[in-house]
């Protein structure tokens, strides 16, 4: 190394002189920075951690009482005279029948007016005769006594007993509350039910029977193609233009914005195929093309993970390439490919914008049966449910998030689980 | 056809278990009887007995199944396609349908009617004439469901038959299988060429037919956006203009969220990589990729819900009178933060991979940590930070759900954030959930958009890759 500095250039100059007032000036005011730069840095993560934090929160704060309803006490005093009903028919074959016929609605709106006083009737949900319907099909007997029977409140009373409501309802609710007539209880239908027009008879259960019927077709159709494309790129492929290709519309798919994944299906599965619109079968179609390339991306990660001397060693006994691969690369490398399609496929789950595409965002009040009966998913309806203006959807939408949250937490978990088990270091 | 073509499926399925076992018994015994008893012990070693063989007896197995299964399948699939159209051509020719009126439109709803009566999913005909049509159709549909079972079957004990007759000591039973296998893994992996294709044909397509109602001059650089006007009638010209749309989507996607993402994403990524222990550190980032995992429906609820009355207040508070309730600033901001964990994994990727000695020669030198971030690490790690920022933008832009929730959907050019503006995304979702009939330039425009938007993120996304690649490159 030569210097273009003359030697003797180093002894004419001072040395600094570190402990000068300047020089601690300097260090000082260098170390204070450097400590503002550490603070900003912990405080952006701070943010970005108090963000979802704030909203959790928020979503539990509003959620949790969607989980709750309030239930009315109405006492009836059987028999009710306008009720046909004979008990020893409800032992027989046509209960179900007796039970149909019997009006129980009119009954239920009388025995409401009698208990809860004029008004009453709008105090309890238009659906509570179903709760005095189970209620009977439960036990006959309670047809010759007077019972005390719980009934869901109406949305008004509802939103009272949570502190939203109108001042009339919360003078209402103050009533019954004094008077015992109100409880609080777990709200039982919001996971058995579909969706529905008032807000205390909406569920769940429709949407997320629709989530998971898209879901099986996602899986089903995009895990054995990703898997097997995968495979191919990894260990067969030739390098050409054509694997070129290949690899590059894999990357380029798994960046294009879904909404675009929608518009395709739109076009393809519904105006050229004409397959039934709304269906989980087209959703999960379209959600397959969406979650293949995140598949075979993390597949192929996991098959280059395998070392070669597996494949070098089963190809030294005697095994053919195919052999090589089915027997050896695939059972090694496949909790990693799960691990991979099992995020693919929450993706997928959260995703909205491409099923509103091909029309999965219809009012659907009964569970779909099949892939092809129109459904909704999960998110969808929490996309309806936040458009609609009633108040008391609030908690219903907020309580939808947290399930679907917990449901995509719980696979995450399972992801991670399965890479932390049978995560190999060779 | 349901019931009957899943069970004809599940027939043709046991056949194919059939034809496998058996194959694979006959190629066993084939082993047996090449053995002659002099050279095989009667204990009966069965490697030896197999060196007769060429392939496997299983080999054997699969090769008969393949031929069960895969011509009589493929038959199946595609007359179930095609069997509701000759279905509709013998009903059509039967005397009952002759007298239909020619009306097409009336015609196809009779048809239907009576279709979904004979298929049992209705009672009782609306209408009398597709009551007179419905004998027809049972009678076509359970003729052609029949043949198409019985032709299926016919085709899979054929395939069965001429594999099993080809069962011979030296028959390459294995190269065979393993061919079509790699048939089918190349398949499997042209799937992704086919969605290509598919999604530029179909935007293509629809645009080009949009194209020929309006002008792609005025769609692409005019000013005035309105669909409704135009598809109420008031004509065509003017309504289509997009540049309203184009820049919401820059100043929500490109211009907000990214002044939130990026100097809370990057000064995160340097936290972790640099100052945090590595305890902290594993508990920090999956705290982050949480953040990229919630659905971004449940973002644009809490947008709309939250941050969208809190930006009107603030706008209140500091005195801008009309601040609207789907502000801009409420979409970005929120977009922000979903962003945020993207542009973080982006810049720890960037930093991490920036040589150690760089970073060491640096601190050597008497640098304090901060000053050897900000004087020799950002600005060797700033092209793999650019290529992820130009990733993220291309993200944002395409997000749909927290613009469709929480932006408002008044086409306005405008530079106040506290102004509601509206996104590509948005009225893709607009246009296309409404009850229109498809063929309309509303409808057609959504596709246009679409074109727009993935030719976009396309071209965002090439350039972000050559962009790290580069980068990453000069390092290794």
């Amino acid at each position: 190394m030569t210097s273009p500095v003359p030697a003797d250039s180093f002894a004419k100059r001072t040395p600094t002189d570190w402990k000068g007032q300047a020089m601690q000036k300097r260090i000082a005011r260098r170390y204070a920075s450097e400590k503002r730069f550490r603070l900003l840095g912990l405080a952006s993560i701070v943010l970005s951690a108090g963000f979802l934090a704030f909203l959790l929160i928020s979503m539990l704060g509003n959620g949790i009482s969607g989980f709750t309803r309030t239930e009315v006490g109405v006492k009836f005093t059987f028999p009710i005279a306008p009720m046909v009903i004979d008990p020893a028919m409800l032992k027989g074959p046509q209960a179900e029948q007796v039970l149909a016929s019997a009006n129980l609605p009119a009954v239920t709106a009388q025995a409401a007016d009698q208990t809860l006083g004029k008004g009453g009737e709008a105090m309890i949900s238009s659906n509570a005769w179903l709760t005095v319907r189970d209620a009977i099909r439960k036990d006959p007997s309670i047809l010759q006594q007077t019972v005390m029977l719980y009934l869901p409140a109406s949305a008004d009373i509802d939103l009272a007993a949570k502190g939203h409501g109108s001042p009339s309802a919360e003078a209402a609710y103050a009533r019954l509350k004094e008077k015992g007539q109100a409880r609080r209880a777990f709200n039982s239908t919001f996971l058995t039910a579909s969706d529905a027009t008032d807000a205390t008879q909406v569920g769940i259960w429709g949407a997320f029977k629709g989530s998971l019927l898209t879901m099986l077709v996602t899986l089903a159709l995009s895990f054995p193609v990703g898997v097997l494309a995968a495979l191919y790129l990894e260990e067969y492929a030739p390098r050409n233009r054509w694997t070129d290709m290949i690899e590059v519309s894999i990357n380029n798919l798994a960046a294009v914005p879904s909404i675009i994944f929608g518009l395709l299906g739109l076009a393809v599965f519904l105006n050229l195929m004409n397959l039934p619109r709304s269906a989980p079968l087209v959703g999960g179609m379209t959600m397959a093309l969406m979650t293949m390339p995140v598949i075979v991306i993390a597949g192929r990660n996991a098959i280059k993970a395998v070392p070669p001397s597996i494949r070098d060693a089963a190809l030294g006994i005697g095994a053919s390439p195919v052999q090589v691969v089915f027997h050896h690369v695939l059972p090694l490398a496949l909790p990693g490919i799960m691990t991979g399609t099992i995020i693919g496929a929450a993706r997928a789950l959260g995703e909205t914008a491409p099923l509103l595409m091909i029309g999965m965002r219809a009012f659907i009040a009964t569970p779909p049966g099949g892939v092809t009966d129109p459904a909704t998913v999960l998110p969808v309806q929490i996309f309806l449910w936040s458009d609609e203006i009633s108040k008391s959807f609030v908690e219903k939408t907020s309580a939808a998030i947290i399930v679907l949250l917990l449901f995509l937490l719980g696979m995450n978990s399972i992801a991670i689980y399965l890479r932390n088990k049978f995560e190999k270091r060779w | 056809m349901d019931v009957s073509g899943f069970a004809i499926t599940i027939l043709i399925l046991g056949l194919g278990l059939v034809a496998w076992l058996s194959a694979r018994a006959r190629a066993l015994r084939l082993a047996h009887a090449g053995q002659s008893p002099e050279t095989s012990p009667s204990s009966g070693d069965r490697k030896a007995r197999r060196a007769f063989l060429h392939s496997l007896p299983s080999y054997h197995g699969w090769y008969a199944a393949i031929w069960a299964l895969v011509p009589s399948l493929l038959f199946l699939a595609v007359w179930t396609s095609i069997m509701p159209g000759l279905v509709t051509n013998r009903v059509l020719e039967a005397p009952a349908a002759a007298s239909l009126p020619p009306d097409a439109f009336t015609r196809g709803a009779i048809l239907s009617e009576a279709r979904s009566i004979a298929q049992g999913k209705a009672r009782s005909a609306f209408d009398p004439r597709s009551g007179a049509l419905v004998e027809p159709y049972r009678d076509a549909q359970s003729f052609f469901s029949t043949g198409g079972g019985v032709i299926a079957l016919i085709l899979a004990f054929a395939g069965a038959a001429y594999a099993f007759t080809r069962i011979r000591p030296d028959f390459r039973a294995r190269t065979r299988v393993e061919r079509l296998v790699m048939m089918a893994l190349l398949i499997a992996s042209l799937i992704a060429i086919i969605t290509t294709v598919g999604i530029v044909a179909s935007l293509l397509w629809e645009s080009i037919r949009f194209f020929s109602h309006v002008n792609p001059i005025d769609f692409l650089f005019g000013t005035k956006w309105s669909p409704q006007s135009a598809a109420l009638g008031y004509g065509n010209e003017n309504a289509f203009g997009a540049v309203p749309l184009f820049w919401g989507t820059i100043f929500i996607g490109a211009i907000i969220a990214m002044a939130v993402a990026i100097p809370l994403g990057l000064m995160s990524a340097i936290y972790l990589t640099q100052y945090a222990r590595p305890a902290a550190r594993a508990w920090l980032k999956p705290i982050l990729e949480v953040l990229a995992g919630v659905p971004t429906v449940v973002y644009g609820y809490f947008a709309a819900l939250t941050i969208a009355p809190a930006m009107r207040d603030l706008a209140v508070a500091i005195g801008i009178s009309n601040a609207s309730s789907e502000s801009a600033l409420a979409a970005g901001l929120v977009m922000g933060v979903m962003i945020i964990p993207f542009v973080s994994s982006m810049a720890d990727d960037s930093i991490n991979s920036v040589p150690q000695s760089m970073r060491d020669g640096s601190l050597a030198m008497g640098a304090t940590p901060s000053e050897t971030i900000r004087q020799v690490l950002i600005p060797a790690a700033l092209p793999g930070v650019v290529g992820g920022v130009l990733l993220a933008v291309s993200r944002a832009i395409g997000e749909t759900m927290i613009v469709v929730m929480a932006a408002g959907l008044a086409a306005n050019l405008t530079l106040n954030p506290f102004a509601s503006v509206t996104t590509v995304t948005t009225q893709i979702v607009q246009l296309l959930t409404g009850d229109q009939e498809f063929d309309s330039a509303k409808t057609l425009a959504a596709f246009a958009l679409g074109l727009v938007l993935f030719i976009v993120t396309l071209l965002l996304n090439i350039v972000a890759l050559q962009v790290v690649k580069r980068y990453r490159e000069a390092y290794e």
